[in-house]
């Protein structure tokens, strides 16, 4: 993106990054959204090796038929913390809440975000909403084993603690609508001089579809959760068949939220991936309005699609059939998207940089996530499919596949601009292939499971099950194995004495502007825009086109 | 193309000058508003229970609505009412600079929102030494609708009337921050979000007035 100044050669060259303050105080009381997305990133990635061990145990239990390491109340309550603690600690938050604070307001040539206060407010929720959770698995009645969804009725009769784990989740929910309320009027009120709406790069504007949904779903998980809580505590009887209530009311509130929660994970994954492509295409974006728009409708129709998580809880036929066409109309969206990144790769000149095998690895798994999730949209395969391994390695294709490897390479991507330091590439790759290898192990096997018949949440498997979940639990090693050579890597690089420039990839938008690491006031003068973003000086000749 | 876009920028772009984050009138309002749509979001879950099992019970309801006092209810919305037009005033008596006014008037406003609570709670009272609330034995005994009813009346109350709490919370810390001058005749946007807050409040009331009062 071309800038009338160019803040970089205008600063003085000295000025200390972000990071010079020193002291706990500094990062605890900050109000820099530089130093909060670090803050959200050092919490997040605690939490996500805690919920992958997790995952790895009950991976173990699997390998054998019978019980292997473990009892299957042990296993009911892992697989509802691997749930809990991936979706509302990990995969929801993950990139807004990181790269989103960290760039946002760098993206659009703005200071801070609009609340600086309220920002890390919802910082403390979300640490106050993970304590909570954290705490109900080792007090009151033991740790919830309703799974992520807290299904009623046993949601409402079972002993353990559920009541706290779900208040926790409230006051995650509770930080996510702040977040989402402070992008959104970061971006109405704070774009630089000239970013009008259209000259905003992809990854704010997938933001921005994203807070909308964060900001009309998530109350509607804030009062189903307050529901549970309320039918615990004074038993109203609301979602209790045998006073009157409808468990299915229950369902349906829940995945009101639960569904676009879906989008809320991926959107900010996919605005991620439109800035890693064509920076190592070296090429302006195919389609930016089309990119813009699907985000959008995304957005919009992923919020009308809930139900076709309840196919089978016996809904009228009206509303199955509806909710059939919804779900597959979704679907184009996110292909327009697939489509965009291909043909930004057709004619660019590739460079395979670590963060870029990233990307392409989601391309690769988000489309095996979609495209599995469209069988379960069509409404005789759903009834084959429902509760199977089959679901499960769907969204782990999504959500892993799809936000976590977005989440990677955007981290990958932007790591020498928020640390000013660089991890081993090598080493990345390495890594990269570990995970890409094991994953597809793992998940895939988990696909034909499905198929097979494998129900999803139990304890012991089959022995005809038995070859499968051995090659799924060794998959699930080699993905351990990927995982932790990449967070060695990066912790590593923090120690490498390497200088980095202030644009190592060639990026073009604004925050390859300012120096490695920012220094605290993200500009010295506030940029004005004067072009569209992704304005690559050609290396090649290309034709010329308008985005 | 350039100049067009010119053009239209200078429209959705916020004043020259940035004067910080923190003093961006019109982005403090919108977040303000954005929040009241959150909540308007969460009280919908509630109000979409409530429209299902009215369908479900219709009877049961009329039967259930016809045992609320009426007059009480009636009196608390009127309450609620003169609340949001004191409220009101109070944040023209500080756009017009009559800091003493203004805090009069807010904090009539929050003497009417105790008084609410206090009917409220005097209502709730009566309700459940007669038995009358969710789980209570006396409930078990009567119809399901009858059951559902009040305990939708009294978790969507109960969450107005936390509503209600927090807004009393807010306006004596806006009272405080008009004794210290920190709301002014140039700076007033902490009072008037508290405004729009409290008519949140009070519109959530207009409807659970007919909802359940008089639904018989």
């Amino acid at each position: 993106m071309s800038t009338a100044v160019a803040p970089a050669a205008v600063r003085p060259a000295e000025e200390p990054s972000f990071y010079a303050h020193k002291g706990i105080a500094s990062w605890l009381l900050t109000t820099d959204h530089k130093r909060i997305g670090i803050l959200y990133l050092c919490a997040m990635i605690t939490f996500f090796l805690v919920a992958m061990t997790i995952g790895f145990f009950m991976r173990l239990e699997h390998m054998t038929m019978g019980p292997t390491v473990m009892k299957p109340t042990t296993y009911n309550a892992l697989f509802t913390l691997h749930g809990v603690i991936m979706i509302f600690l990990f995969v929801i938050p993950g990139l807004p809440a990181v790269f989103g604070n960290f760039f946002l307001p760098i993206m659009i040539g703005a200071p801070d975000v609009a609340f600086p206060r309220l920002n890390l407010m919802s910082w403390y929720l979300f640490m106050s909403g993970a304590c909570i959770a954290l705490t109900s698995l080792f007090t009151g009645g033991g740790p919830p084993d309703t799974g992520w969804s807290f299904y009623v009725p046993y949601s409402v009769t079972t002993g353990t603690n559920v009541t706290m784990a779900v208040f926790g989740a409230f006051v995650l929910g509770f930080s996510s609508i702040l977040t989402g309320l402070n992008f959104i009027t970061t971006m109405h009120r704070m774009r630089a001089k000239g970013m009008n709406w259209m000259r905003m790069p992809l990854f704010p504007w997938a933001l921005y579809a994203t807070a909308w949904v964060q900001v009309l779903a998530t109350p509607i998980l804030g009062i189903t959760l307050l529901l549970v809580i309320l039918e615990r505590v004074f038993h109203l009887g609301i979602f209790n068949p045998a006073l009157g209530g409808d468990p299915i009311l229950y369902q349906h509130l829940f995945w009101i939220y639960s569904h676009p929660a879906v989008y809320i994970m991926i959107i900010p994954a996919m605005g991620a991936i439109s800035e890693i492509i064509p920076t190592f295409a070296h090429r302006t974006i195919f389609g930016y309005k089309a990119i813009v728009m699907s985000s959008m409708g995304i957005a919009g129709v992923g919020s009308l699609v809930w139900a076709h998580h309840m196919f089978t809880s016996g809904m009228s036929q009206v509303a199955i059939i509806t909710f059939s066409l919804l779900t597959f109309l979704v679907a184009i969206p996110s292909a327009i998207k697939i489509f965009n990144w291909v043909t930004t790769l057709h004619h660019g000149s590739i460079e395979l940089r670590a963060p870029m095998l990233f990307a392409l690895g989601f391309i690769f798994l988000f489309s095996i996530g979609g495209l599995t999730g469209l069988f379960q949209g069509a409404l005789a395969v759903n009834v084959h499919l429902h509760d199977t391994y089959f679901i499960v390695g769907h969204f782990h294709y999504v959500m892993f596949g799809g936000t976590g490897f977005a989440f990677f390479a955007a981290l990958h991507y932007w790591y020498p601009k928020m640390f000013g330091r660089m991890y081993n590439e090598r080493t990345a790759v390495v890594a990269f292939v570990h995970m890409f290898v094991g994953f597809n192990l793992f998940y895939f096997t988990f696909l034909v499971l499905g198929l097979m018949g494998m129900p999803r949440r139990y304890y012991d498997h089959l022995p005809h099950f038995h070859v499968g979940h051995l090659i799924a639990t060794v998959g699930s090693w080699i993905l351990i194995a990927g995982l932790l050579i990449m967070v060695y890597n990066l912790v590593r690089g923090l120690f490498r004495k390497v200088e980095v420039p202030g644009n190592p990839w060639g990026g073009v938008t604004l925050e390859w502007t300012v120096p490695s690491p920012p220094p605290v006031e993200n500009f010295h003068t506030l940029p004005v825009i004067t072009e569209d973003p992704y304005h690559f000086n050609p290396v090649q000749p290309v034709a010329k086109e308008t985005p | 193309m350039t100049s067009a876009a010119a053009e239209s920028t200078s429209e959705t772009q916020p004043a020259e000058g940035h004067a910080g984050p923190h003093r961006d009138y019109i982005g403090a309002k919108l977040g303000m508003w954005i929040f009241v749509f959150t909540e308007l979001i969460l009280f919908g879950g509630l109000f979409v229970a409530y429209g299902m099992y009215r369908a479900m019970f219709p009877q049961d309801f009329h039967h259930a609505s016809g045992e609320l006092n009426v007059t009480l209810g009636v009196i608390n919305t009127l309450v609620l009412l003169t609340s949001s037009l004191t409220i009101a005033m109070s944040i023209t008596a500080i756009r017009l600079g009559k800091k003493v006014q203004a805090m009069a008037l807010l904090s009539t406003t929050a003497v009417f929102g105790c008084v609410f609570l206090v009917n409220k709670f005097f209502e709730w009272k009566a309700k459940i030494h007669h038995g009358i609330f969710p789980g209570s034995p006396l409930l078990a005994q009567r119809h399901h609708g009858e059951a559902l009813f009040f305990s939708l009346y009294y978790g969507m109350t109960g969450l107005h009337g936390l509503h209600v709490t927090v807004g009393v919370i807010l306006m004596v810390i806006m009272l405080v921050f008009l004794a210290r001058n920190k709301i002014r005749q140039d700076d007033f946007i902490k009072l008037e979000n508290t405004g729009l807050y409290w008519h949140l409040v009070d519109v959530i009331w207009i409807f659970l007035l007919p909802l359940f009062y008089l639904a018989a």
